[in-house]
């Protein structure tokens, strides 16, 4: 006899247990004669996988609800009439289930000849041949005969094209091929409804239905008249996740045949941080599968992540390192020891020419923690100054400092799985269902369940209204207007005594609440007082106020909608007085929780990046943390801060800037004022780019060096939730080197003498150097999956939410949040306000998603405008149109439409050819300097096509790829 | 799919206002919609779904699940015959095939003058009298050749 006590959940293990885990008292009950103790409200089904026996099943998967339809699951209890399914059962103390008996296995058997009696037997040719649950349940049952054939002269059959005769089945449906990435075939499809259900409980999309009823049942996407494409699909795999035959399946398996081998590693896009099993035909990637052990994702995926990774073996991808001498020269392909020798010369040149400062590096977001640690290293311990900085500095700079102001800690206070516990949700500044798709589909789902949702955004988002979720609030506010918003939801909750009183006097700093409070309900910032600023009705954000503070647990989510402001900072405070006010921080489903951009732009930030902070966010001026790092690293460091990229920019174009080591980031794209950063670029003598492809920055580059893509390197990254995830090396790299090593190969060149021989070496040294990563180790990560830092001797299992008894910094610190109009106004020359944003199938810069199928979905980028501004402006949709700022002009087609309000257009800033950035200004918040890419003046007119800026910009770009033959 | 004239826009609009509110509105809404119109025009499905707040796939789904839900309106009378075992046991297959081969029609069409559709019908629970047929809400028991073609004169196919 063997006693089953629930065991832990081991993260290798990722069997189809057939139902959801439940949570409950535990309850014991016999199953084939093993005891087993499972939580109240578990499945038979779960029970009997617990204890290692496998119940036959095709209609059952973990991550779905049961269903009951297939009967395959068909058990006996006793005590109990007939053969109840065992997905549908919910354990019951004493229970006395046997799994397997003739009758049920005659069942079985039954049911599975007539599943197979419309299921084509060519599973020999089949593209999920090895891989195909039906062929396993086949042989599970037993099936060994099907008596059931089509009658003379009749079809009953949905697989067959024709009959013996030739005429054509009626039935028979040709596969629907229209998605790029996987097919649907309706010969194959046993109608189990998994992948409706997935698109409805997993996705939420609910773009799949089953159509007909009896034997006309047929899984369909969207209505009558769609395909998989025209759809509401958004191609995020689930369906084909679910599917249990070749009905729905990824194109690549189609092409390659099933893979052999898998290797569990963390998406390189967004920063929700998706653990996904790359699956491998020796170093051929067949697919990436989200892998359900993955705490961020919990087993979904998206369709970058599931699907855009072609862009690793894309034919622009450069393999060779390049130098040039002049950014007119073409390119020259060199040997690495070259062209290393070549950049540390030109560094250490401009060095003895400049100055010590004179030279920097910028980090990236996208790279792994290691090589970010050993790039702002390079430049604090080689080059001898501080002048790293990273692409957060555009994004969620304004998140670490304000956090950290307020609570002591520069990150989220939640995990993802917090959202499940959550009452009222407000989403300000993010639009995750195009931005952080799976965390949005987590969302939904609790939304579903009944939780509320206050929306605080400009545009309408999908999420203010799409099947099934409905916000209770739309705040649809003016560009630059955050602060007087929030402010004002503060006011209504103080004003009306809603605040949670006891958690301020026990947790917050109780006399700067008493100043903040003095501030807050001052009339002036009532709804009513600010509506006419801000755009949104003084009623709705009472309405929303109230219910935010009276909802029970509220959670709030925000995006680059509230960093990328001249107050970004100020926001980011405001946002986290509104959650200390309402009591909402320190336990489940409440919270901060920033939706960082990029899937390690967290990390970027903990590892030091910032030109003032060494890792672990400890300011360069503390002489005692310099010390430490000067023991580890064995040179002297400079305790003045260094530049930060606007600063690094300005100070090119002043001449004394004159070298810049690039790594993994496009700043010509991305970084606002495109002219002025490329008048930056060019004045710089030696420009390092670091990356798959030649990007836009590239075209200003000196040195080119090849890297390595998320595949081909170990490491890991750390995303929104502070989660630690390991990337792992699945092939090697294409171009010879982990970017790691080539840093390495940098900073030796130049004299450093560094000698890592893995990545666990570099985490072993920042766990050393780092308090809240001292307990972080490769050994660590490989026992427990992922960690959440502050890891440590305090906390060795990491920190899933962040000041549960109490602030990082002591006392939670109420801040004034002021609002003061941005210097970007609206006039007579410019009339209307752009605020930027991004696509579900594009991502960032695009430089990768550009080169993958997904396209398809978004081939340039569009501005949306209300048919009111465009009526005024003779505009049609699909015009093109001039978008002209006080900083330059681009042209792209216009698209009508309602989502935005009057005044207000939108844009992507996903293809090089629209850069969207040569409209942004130099603006920027005021305590971090992130660019305010949100709000631009700026009028719209009819254009004829692209502007001469657009085509001397192509023309520049072609000059600068040109890459001579390899010498013989 | 045709366009709706603006009337039928703002006719459809009503009855989905009407029906919004209630409890598991989409049933009764289809059913207005088809009482109306004599079918449930294309029109109605995206104010439905913004309505109701569903996908279009869902929509699709339950429509397609009824087959008494058409998506264009039928000949003003409608003939179903039955094909469920009591009846074809009693002859009223080879009863179909005959009427369906005398107005020259398939299952499910209607007579170019557009007075009848013929449709199947899978049990009216009117075994004991079967075969059975109805004529719009009318059924009727023991059918042979004549009394059909008595119903169809009547309904003037």
């Amino acid at each position: 006899m063997k006693d089953f006590i629930i065991p832990p959940a081991d993260w290798k293990d990722d069997r189809d247990m057939g139902t959801p885990a439940k949570q409950g008292a535990p309850v014991t009950l016999t199953i084939d004669g093993f005891e087993v103790t499972v939580p109240e409200g578990t499945s038979v089904m779960r029970a009997a996988a617990e204890a290692g026996i496998a119940v036959p099943k095709l209609c059952a998967t973990d991550s779905l609800e049961a269903f009951g339809s297939c009967r395959l699951c068909v058990v006996e209890i006793e005590g109990r009439r007939g053969t109840p399914a065992s997905c549908t059962t919910p354990v019951a103390p004493g229970m006395v289930v046997r799994t397997q008996s003739d009758t049920v296995r005659k069942i079985r058997r039954g049911v599975m000849e007539l599943y197979i009696s419309d299921h084509p037997l060519d599973c020999l040719t089949c593209s999920a041949n090895g891989d195909c649950e039906l062929q396993d349940m086949a042989g599970a049952v037993g099936l060994r005969d099907v008596r059931y054939t089509a009658p003379e002269g009749g079809m009953a059959t949905h697989f067959a094209p024709r009959n013996t005769s030739g005429e054509a089945n009626p039935e028979w449906r040709p596969k629907d091929d229209s998605n790029p990435y996987f097919s649907y075939d309706p010969a194959k499809c046993i109608v189990c409804n998994r992948c409706v259900r997935a698109c409805e409980e997993v996705q939420g999309s609910f773009a799949l239905t089953i159509e007909g009823r009896g034997f006309d049942s047929r899984v369909s996407f969207g209505a009558k008249t769609d395909n998989a494409l025209a759809s509401d699909c958004v191609s995020c795999g689930a369906c084909i996740q679910a599917c249990p035959t070749a009905t729905l399946q990824e194109k690549s398996v189609i092409e390659m045949g099933t893979p052999d081998r898998s290797v569990v590693t963390t998406c390189a896009y967004c920063g929700v941080g998706c653990s996904f099993k790359a699956e491998l035909q020796g170093d051929q990637l067949v697919r990436m599968v989200p892998y359900k052990h993955g705490k961020a994702n919990r087993g979904h995926s998206c369709v970058k992540g599931r699907f855009a990774y072609g862009y690793a073996s894309h034919k622009d991808r450069i393999l060779n390192p390049m130098i040039r001498d002049r950014v007119s020269d073409p390119w020259r392909e060199v040997s690495w020891d070259e062209a290393l020798g070549f950049a540390a010369k030109k560094l250490r040149g401009i060095q003895e020419r400049y100055g010590q400062k004179s030279i920097g590096v910028i980090t990236s977001s996208r790279c792994t923690n290691e090589e970010t640690y050993l790039v702002q290293k390079l430049a604090r311990a080689v080059f001898g100054n501080n002048n790293t900085d990273t692409c957060a500095r555009v994004c969620h700079s304004p998140t670490g400092y304000g956090l950290g102001q307020t609570f002591g800690t520069s990150a989220g206070t939640q995990d993802f799985d917090s959202v499940e516990h959550t009452d009222v949700v407000i989403v300000i500044g993010a639009n995750p269902t195009d931005g952080h798709p799976v965390f949005a589909s987590r969302l939904k789902k609790r939304l579903r369940a009944g939780a509320k949702l206050i929306v605080i955004d400009p545009r309408r988002i999908d999420l203010v209204k799409s099947p099934h979720i409905k916000a209770a609030h739309h705040l649809p506010l003016r560009p630059g207007t955050n602060v007087a918003v929030v402010t004002a939801l503060a006011h209504v909750i103080v004003t009306e005594g809603l605040m949670d009183e006891a958690f301020i006097r026990e947790r917050c700093d109780w006399e700067a609440f008493q100043d903040f409070t003095a501030f807050v309900s001052d009339p002036r910032h009532s709804p009513e007082a600010v509506e006419m600023l801000t755009g949104v009705p003084s009623a709705e954000l009472r309405a929303a106020a109230r219910l935010f503070a009276t909802g029970g647990n509220g959670a709030i989510y925000y995006g680059l909608g509230v960093t990328e402001h001249s107050q970004g900072s100020t926001t980011v405070m405001a946002i986290a007085n509104l959650a200390m006010l309402t009591g909402n921080i320190g336990r489940p489903g409440v919270g901060v929780n920033p939706l960082r951009g990029q899937n390690n732009v967290q990390g970027s930030c903990d590892m030091g990046s910032f030109p003032h902070e060494l890792p672990g966010y400890r300011h360069v001026k503390h002489a005692d943390v310099r010390e430490m790092f000067e023991r580890v690293w064995g040179v002297t460091l400079d305790p003045e801060p260094g530049l930060r990229i606007p600063n690094m920019l300005d100070a090119a174009v002043d001449g004394t800037f004159k070298g810049l080591y690039c790594q993994g980031e496009d700043i010509l794209q991305s970084d606002p004022d495109t002219k002025h950063v490329a008048a930056g670029l060019a004045a710089m003598d030696c420009v390092i780019v670091h990356d798959l492809f030649l990007n836009e920055t590239a075209n200003y580059a000196h040195v080119f060096l090849p890297g390595s893509s998320f595949l081909e390197k170990d490491g890991t990254f750390t995303n929104a939730e502070r989660r630690i995830n390991r990337v792992r090396k699945v092939m090697a790299p294409r171009n010879g080197y982990a970017d790691w090593e080539i840093t390495q190969m940098l900073a030796n060149a130049m004299g450093a003498n560094w000698s890592y021989m893995h990545p666990s070496q570099i985490m072993d040294e920042i766990a050393l150097t780092t308090p809240s990563f001292g307990g972080v180790s490769y050994s660590v990560l490989e026992e427990k999956g992922s960690v959440q830092w502050p890891c440590n001797e305090a906390h060795p299992d990491g920190t899933p939410l962040m000041h549960v008894d109490g602030f990082v910094r002591g006392k939670g610190r109420f801040i004034v949040t002021e609002y003061v109009a941005t210097d970007e106004k609206t006039g007579p020359r410019y009339p209307l306000l752009l605020t930027t944003g991004r696509i579900l199938s594009q991502y960032n810069v695009g430089a990768q998603t550009r080169r993958t199928e997904n396209v398809i979905w978004h081939e340039a980028d569009l501005l949306e405008i209300h048919p009111h501004d465009a009526e005024n402006r003779g505009l049609k949709d699909g015009d093109w149109v001039k978008l002209a700022s006080r900083s330059g002009e681009t042209t792209l087609r216009a698209k009508l439409t309602d989502r935005v309000s009057p005044g207000v257009v939108y844009t992507t800033f996903h293809h090089p050819d629209t850069q969207a950035n040569v409209i942004t200004t130099d603006h920027s918040d005021w305590a971090t300097n992130c660019p305010e890419y949100k709000v631009t003046a700026v009028q719209v007119s009819p254009s004829n096509g692209p502007t001469d800026w657009q085509e001397d910009y192509a023309a520049q770009a072609v000059q600068a790829r040109r890459i001579l033959p390899a010498a013989e | 799919m045709t366009d709706a004239s603006a009337a039928d826009q703002s006719q459809i609009q009503r009855i989905i206002d009407a029906h919004r509110t209630l409890e598991g509105p989409l049933l009764p809404l289809l059913h207005a919609l088809q009482d109306t119109f004599g079918h449930v025009p294309a029109a109605a499905h995206v104010p439905i779904c913004e309505a109701l707040n569903i996908s279009k796939a869902e929509l699709h789904g339950v429509i397609s699940f009824y087959h008494d839900f058409r998506d264009a309106p039928a000949g003003r009378h409608v003939l179903k015959i039955c094909r469920a075992e009591a009846c074809q046991a009693m002859g009223g297959a080879a009863l179909a095939e005959s009427v369906l081969a005398k107005l020259g029609l398939d299952w499910h069409g209607t007579t170019r003058n557009g007075a009848v559709t013929i449709e199947p019908v899978y049990c009216l629970g009117l075994c004991a009298c079967a075969p059975a047929a109805m004529v719009d809400d009318r059924v009727v028991g023991r059918v042979d050749a004549a009394k059909l073609d008595k119903l169809l004169a009547e309904v003037g196919a």
